[in-house]
C-alpha cells in the first residue's frame, strides 16, 4: 500500500503494516504457518499485508475465506462466515462473549487471529445444535430461563458444555468459576449455574455419557 | 423529576383530547393482593372491552411460569441482533471522536481518510444529539462545527468495506482544535472559578426514556438548578419533630455497559429509508429519524428483532444513527454503525450525587419533615434528580426537594434504570435507618409505621417469615474481623402508561395465529407475554401463537423505558385477541349452525355454551372462515381509573465484612417484589435477579474515573470497568406477590425499574451498619473505601 497509515503497534496493527509470510498461497494448516507473527515472519515467503484465502474447519466443515492476516477469529466467523452466533463485546478479552471452542477447549476468538485458527478444529455456537433441536444444555438455558437480552447468552453456553465435558459432576463452585470470565449485563447467573447444574445431575441420573458436542450445524 | 414528566406525557395527552361520550358498563374486577384476601372493586369500562380477568390462579396460561418465547434462538446463537445483521453490499463504519474534552474545531481534514483504499463515505458531524444545548447559541461564536464539550464527543464518521478498514481510516482524521480548560469532577465544577462547561444556561430537552432534566431553572456557572419541589411547609414539619436527622451521601457515575453497543444499520434508499437498530423505542427511532433528515415518518421503517441490553440509554437517532444514516447516503450502500466498547462507556451512564438529607419525626416515628438537597452530574447532560423515593416512598406531609444538575466536561448521563432512584435510595433509605436508630426502633418496624403501601406491607411480613431477620444482632456488635450483618430497603416506581400500544391479531384460515405489533422486546420477555395473552384468549400454548414484534411496519408500539412495555401493550393485545375472537365466532357461527355469541373457548375448544357436549378444535372451526384470514386491531384503553399508583419492594442482605481487608461479600438476597398482575412469573423472576445484581455491581464494583490532567476516562473498558461476575453472585430468592389493581384488560405492570436496582446500595449500607456500627456514605464500597469509612486508612475525599 503507497500511503499505509501510521498507526500504534497494535497485534492486529503491526500484522497490518508487517505483511504475514507464510509456505503457500492458501495456508491449510498450522503447520505451515507459525502462530505467532514472529514465527511466521521467519518463514521466506511473504503473503499479506492484503487479504489471502485460507482453511478454516468449523463445526465439522471445511471452509476458505479470503481475509486480511490481522482478522480475528471473532471477526471472519462473523463477518466472512455469517456466523453471528458468536458475539463481540469487548474485543479484547475481557468478557468472553466470543468463546468458541478450539481443538474443544474454550478459546477468545477476539484474540485469536483467524491464520492462528487454521488447521485446528473450530467449534462454535451454532455448532451445538442440530437444525432446531438444541443441545441439552441449551435446552436447559431455555428450560431455566438462563437469557434476557441473550448477548452473553453464546459465550456463556460455550463456556458451561465445555465445563461438563471435562467434568461431568461439577459442583455450583465449579460452574460459578468456569463462567467467571463470562460477563452478563441482564444478571442471568443464577439461572446459568441453575441449567448447568441440572444437566449434570441429570446425566448422572440417567447414565449418559457424552453430552456429544461438537456436531455439525 | 423527569421520569414521571417524560413518560406521562403521552397519557395526558391522550386524556386531555375531547372525546365523544363513549358506551360503557360496569364490570367487577378482582382487586387487591391475595395474601390480604382478593376483593371486587366496580369499574366503568367502554363496550368494547373483554370481560374482567380472575385472578391468575384461575387462568391457563396468564400468570403461569412460561419458557421465554425466543428462548430456544437465543440459547442456539440463532437471534439477529443489530450488530449480527448483513445486508448485501453492506460497509462498516466507524465514529471518529474528540481527544480534548473541551474547545473549538479549528479544521477537520478528512483527506488522508478518504483516500485510503476501502473508504466508500465521510460524514463530519454538524450537530451533536443528546446533550445539552445553550438557551442562547449566540453565547459562542459562529462555527461550522459543534463546541467540543466532553472528550470522546462524536466528530465524524467513516464507512469502508470492512471495519478494520474503517478503524484504520478514522485514526487518519486530523483535527485541529483550539483548547479551553475543562473540569471533569462535580465538586470542582462548582465552584465560582471553575471553568465553564457552557458560557450560558443550557438545557436538555426530555427523552422517552426518562433522560433529561428541567428547563425553566435558574443556572449560575455549571449549576443548573433547583428544581425545586415543595409540599407543605418543612420549618413547621421541623418544628414538630421530636428528633431529626441530617446525613450527607455520594454516588458514583456508573455506565450502562449493555453487551451490545448503541448502534444501527441504515440503507438509505430513496423510497424508503430502513433502520436497523439496537434501540428500546422503535417509534423513538423512526420519530427522530423523521425530525433529522424531515422525512415523512411513513418513509422510515425501524427494525429491532433481537437487542442486547439498553437499561435506559437507548432511544431515538442518537449520533451514531445520524452518521449512519448519512453515510449510507453518501455512499449509496447500507452501513453499520456498532460503538467500540470504548465509545459505549462515553455515550451514556447514571449521574452521580451528593446528597444532603434532614428527616424530622415524633418519637413514635411519623414522619414531620423531609429535606433533600442534592447535587449531582449528569456531565453535558442534565437529570441527575435523586428525589423520587425521598417523595414518594412514605408518608409526611412536609417535603422540600431542590435538585441541581451540574455540568462537567464528560458524556452526557441518560436514562438508567429507574433514573434517580437507586442514588435517591441509597440516601434516603440509610437515613431512614439512621432515624431507626435514633428512635431506638427496628427499621422494618418504623417502615410499617411511616409506609402506606398494602403491597410493601405484605412484602415487609415475607421478609419477616422467610428471612433471618428476627435473630438480628445489635448494630455493630459481632465479633472478631468478618462482621456480618443484615439490613433492608424499600423501592418505589410508578405506573405510567404509554398510549401508543397497538397491535392487530391475525386468526388464519388453517387455525394459525399471529400478533403483530411494534414493541420491541430488551431481553424482558415481551414476546412471551404477548404469546401469553393471545394463547389465553384462543386456547393456544403460548409457544405456538406467532409473535411478530419489533418492526415500525406493524402497528405503533410503546417505547420501553420506566418499565411501562407490559402495562402500556399487554392491554391492547387481549382487547385485539378478544375482537379477532368474536370475528371468529361471528364468521363461523351460521356453517356450525349456532350463534356466535353461544360459542365460547374452554380448555383450548370451541364449545357451544348451551350444549358443552359440542365441541371443536381452533382448527375445525377456522376452516370454516369464509375468507382465508380475519383479524382485529386494537390500541390501548386509557386505565379504568386516573389514580396514581405505585409499585415497589422491600429487598434484605445478608452481607460478610472483612475489616481487615475491605472486602464486602454479599452472602444472601431477599426480594419480595410486586408489579400488578405478574403474566409471567418467570420472565419476571429474572428481571427481579438481574436488578439485584446490578444493584450490587452499582453499591459495590462500578465507578467512571476521569483522569482530571487529561479529561479522559480511564477506564472506558471491561477490565478495569468492573462489572459483577459469576463470582460475586449471592445466593438469591425472590418472592413475587399478585397485585390487582383494576385498571386494565390484564392489570399487567412492567418490573424492569423496582427489580432491586433501586434498593440493593440502601440494603447493604444498612447491612453494613448492622454489621460494624459504622455508616458507610459512598459508593461504590470499594476496599479502599470500606477500609477509610472504618478509620483504618486516611479517607480519600473524592466528593
Amino acid at each position: 500500500m503507497a500511503d499505509a497509515p501510521k498507526i500504534e503497534v497494535s497485534r492486529r496493527g503491526f500484522l497490518k503494516g508487517a505483511g504475514i509470510t507464510a509456505a503457500s498461497g492458501v495456508i491449510e494448516s498450522a503447520k505451515a504457518f507459525g502462530r505467532e507473527a514472529k514465527d511466521a515472519l521467519q518463514i521466506a515467503q511473504t503473503v499479506g499485508p492484503g487479504a489471502l484465502p485460507i482453511k478454516l474447519h468449523i463445526n465439522g466443515k471445511e471452509h476458505t475465506v479470503t481475509v486480511e492476516p490481522r482478522y480475528t477469529l471473532a471477526q471472519t466467523l462473523r463477518d466472512n462466515l455469517g456466523l453471528t452466533g458468536t458475539k463481540v463485546v469487548c474485543d479484547r478479552g475481557s468478557c468472553s462473549a466470543c468463546t468458541v471452542w478450539i481443538d474443544k477447549v474454550p478459546a477468545l476468538a477476539c484474540m485469536t487471529l483467524s491464520v492462528d485458527a487454521v488447521g485446528r478444529e473450530i467449534t462454535t455456537i451454532e455448532g451445538l445444535s442440530h437444525g432446531d433441536t438444541m443441545h441439552p444444555v441449551q435446552a436447559a438455558f431455555v428450560k431455566h430461563d438462563a437469557m434476557q437480552c441473550g448477548f452473553c447468552t453464546p459465550g456463556m453456553v460455550m463456556s458451561c458444555v465445555a465445563l461438563l465435558e471435562r467434568n461431568p459432576n461439577p459442583s455450583l463452585a465449579d460452574v460459578k468459576h468456569a463462567v467467571s470470565g463470562n460477563l452478563c449485563r441482564c444478571g442471568t447467573y443464577p439461572k446459568v449455574f441453575a441449567a448447568t447444574l441440572d444437566v449434570s445431575q441429570h446425566r448422572v441420573a440417567s447414565g449418559l455419557v457424552s453430552l456429544s458436542a461438537g456436531r455439525e450445524a | 423529576m423527569a421520569p414521571e414528566t417524560a413518560i406521562l406525557e403521552g397519557q395526558q395527552a391522550a386524556a386531555t383530547q375531547a372525546k365523544p361520550q363513549q358506551a360503557t358498563r360496569t364490570d367487577n374486577f378482582v382487586f387487591g393482593i391475595p395474601q390480604d384476601g382478593l376483593q371486587k372493586k366496580q369499574r366503568e369500562v367502554p363496550l368494547d372491552e373483554p370481560p374482567p380477568l380472575p385472578p391468575n390462579s384461575e387462568l391457563t396460561y396468564i400468570g403461569k411460569p412460561t419458557q421465554r418465547y425466543d428462548g430456544p434462538a437465543k440459547a442456539m446463537g440463532k437471534g439477529k441482533y443489530t450488530a449480527d445483521v448483513q445486508l448485501p453490499g453492506m460497509l462498516y463504519a466507524r465514529m471518529v471522536d474528540a481527544t480534548i474534552p473541551h474547545g473549538r474545531i479549528v479544521s477537520i481534514d478528512t483527506s488522508a481518510a478518504e483516500k485510503l483504499p476501502g473508504v466508500r463515505a465521510v460524514y463530519v458531524i454538524e450537530h451533536v444529539y443528546g446533550v445539552a444545548e445553550l438557551r442562547d447559541p449566540k453565547l459562542e461564536p459562529p462555527s461550522r462545527y459543534p463546541t467540543v464539550r466532553y472528550f470522546g464527543q462524536p466528530i465524524a464518521g467513516i464507512a469502508a468495506i470492512s471495519q478494520p478498514i474503517a478503524d484504520d481510516a478514522a485514526k487518519l482524521v486530523k483535527v485541529q482544535y483550539d483548547t479551553k480548560p475543562f473540569v471533569v469532577d462535580r465538586a470542582t465544577a462548582r465552584a465560582e472559578d471553575a471553568p465553564l462547561v457552557f458560557p450560558g444556561p443550557a438545557d436538555e430537552a426530555g427523552t422517552a426514556g426518562g433522560g433529561g432534566g428541567p428547563a425553566d431553572v435558574p443556572q449560575k456557572g455549571n449549576v443548573h438548578g433547583p428544581e425545586q419541589r415543595k409540599r407543605g411547609d418543612t420549618d413547621k414539619g421541623f418544628a414538630e419533630a421530636d428528633v431529626t436527622v441530617e446525613s450527607e451521601y455520594f454516588t458514583q457515575v456508573q455506565t450502562h455497559s449493555a453487551l451490545e453497543t448503541h448502534g444501527f444499520v441504515v440503507d438509505w434508499k430513496p423510497d424508503e429509508v430502513t433502520v436497523y437498530a439496537s434501540t428500546q423505542g422503535t417509534s423513538s427511532v423512526r420519530n427522530e429519524f423523521a425530525d433529522v433528515f424531515k422525512l415523512p415518518k411513513s418513509k422510515v421503517r425501524v427494525i429491532t428483532e433481537y437487542m442486547g441490553g439498553g437499561f435506559g440509554a437507548k432511544f431515538g437517532a442518537g449520533n451514531e444513527g445520524v452518521v449512519a444514516a448519512n453515510l449510507s447516503r453518501k455512499a449509496n450502500a447500507p452501513v453499520k454503525l456498532m460503538l467500540d466498547r470504548r465509545q459505549e462507556h462515553i455515550v451514556c451512564n447514571r449521574p452521580d450525587s451528593h446528597q444532603m438529607l434532614k428527616i424530622g419525626a415524633k418519637s413514635d416515628g411519623t414522619l414531620t419533615a423531609i429535606q433533600l438537597t442534592s447535587y449531582g452530574t449528569a456531565g453535558v447532560g442534565t437529570g441527575a434528580g435523586t428525589a423520587g423515593p425521598a417523595t414518594n416512598l412514605y408518608k409526611c406531609p412536609n417535603v422540600l426537594t431542590e435538585e441541581y444538575d451540574v455540568f462537567i466536561n464528560a458524556g452526557p448521563g441518560a436514562a438508567f434504570r429507574a433514573p434517580g432512584h437507586p442514588q435517591g435510595c441509597f440516601a434516603f433509605e440509610q437515613t431512614i435507618d439512621e432515624l431507626a436508630v435514633k428512635l431506638n426502633m427496628d427499621p422494618l418496624a418504623l417502615r410499617e409505621k411511616i409506609d402506606e403501601s398494602p403491597a410493601r406491607r405484605v412484602e415487609r411480613q415475607l421478609i419477616l417469615e422467610r428471612t433471618n431477620w428476627r435473630n438480628r444482632k445489635a448494630d455493630g456488635s459481632d465479633p472478631g474481623p468478618i462482621k456480618h450483618g443484615m439490613g433492608i430497603a424499600q423501592s418505589v416506581w410508578y405506573r405510567f402508561v404509554n398510549m401508543d400500544s397497538s397491535c392487530e391479531v391475525r386468526v388464519l384460515r388453517d387455525g394459525s395465529v399471529e400478533l403483530m405489533s411494534a414493541v420491541q422486546d430488551l431481553g424482558g420477555g415481551t414476546k412471551t407475554i404477548l404469546a401469553q395473552v393471545v394463547g389465553e384468549e384462543f386456547g393456544m400454548a403460548p409457544a405456538n401463537v406467532v409473535i411478530r414484534i419489533g418492526d415500525t411496519r406493524y402497528p405503533i408500539g410503546p417505547d420501553s423505558g420506566g418499565s411501562v412495555t407490559a402495562g402500556s401493550i399487554t392491554p391492547a393485545v387481549r382487547d385485539a385477541a378478544y375482537q379477532a375472537k368474536r370475528k371468529l365466532f361471528a364468521a363461523v357461527a351460521p356453517a356450525l349452525g349456532t350463534a356466535a355469541d353461544n360459542l365460547a373457548i374452554q380448555n383450548g375448544r370451541v364449545v357451544f355454551k348451551n350444549d358443552r357436549s359440542k365441541s371443536y378444535s381452533l382448527k375445525q372451526v377456522t376452516a370454516k372462515l369464509p375468507t382465508g384470514e380475519i383479524s382485529a386491531r386494537a390500541t390501548r384503553v386509557p386505565d379504568y381509573t386516573k389514580d396514581r399508583l405505585t409499585y415497589g419492594g422491600v429487598d434484605y442482605v445478608e452481607i460478610a465484612v472483612d475489616t481487615e481487608t475491605g472486602r464486602i461479600h454479599v452472602e444472601k438476597v431477599f426480594g419480595a417484589h410486586d408489579c400488578g398482575r405478574p403474566i409471567n412469573p418467570t420472565g419476571v423472576i429474572s428481571q427481579i435477579n438481574g436488578g439485584i445484581l446490578q444493584g450490587i455491581s452499582y453499591a459495590l464494583f462500578e465507578q467512571r474515573i476521569m483522569d482530571d490532567k487529561s479529561g479522559y476516562m480511564l477506564n472506558a473498558n471491561l477490565e478495569n470497568y468492573k462489572i459483577l461476575g459469576a463470582r460475586e453472585v449471592p445466593e438469591i430468592e425472590v418472592e413475587l406477590i399478585e397485585n390487582y389493581i383494576a385498571q386494565s384488560s390484564t392489570d399487567a405492570a412492567g418490573i424492569g425499574e423496582s427489580a432491586g436496582i433501586i434498593t440493593l446500595a440502601a440494603a447493604i449500607g444498612n447491612a453494613f451498619y448492622n454489621a460494624t456500627g459504622v455508616r458507610m456514605r459512598r459508593i461504590p464500597m470499594t476496599p479502599a473505601n470500606v477500609l477509610a469509612a472504618l478509620g483504618k486508612v486516611q479517607g480519600e475525599v473524592q466528593a
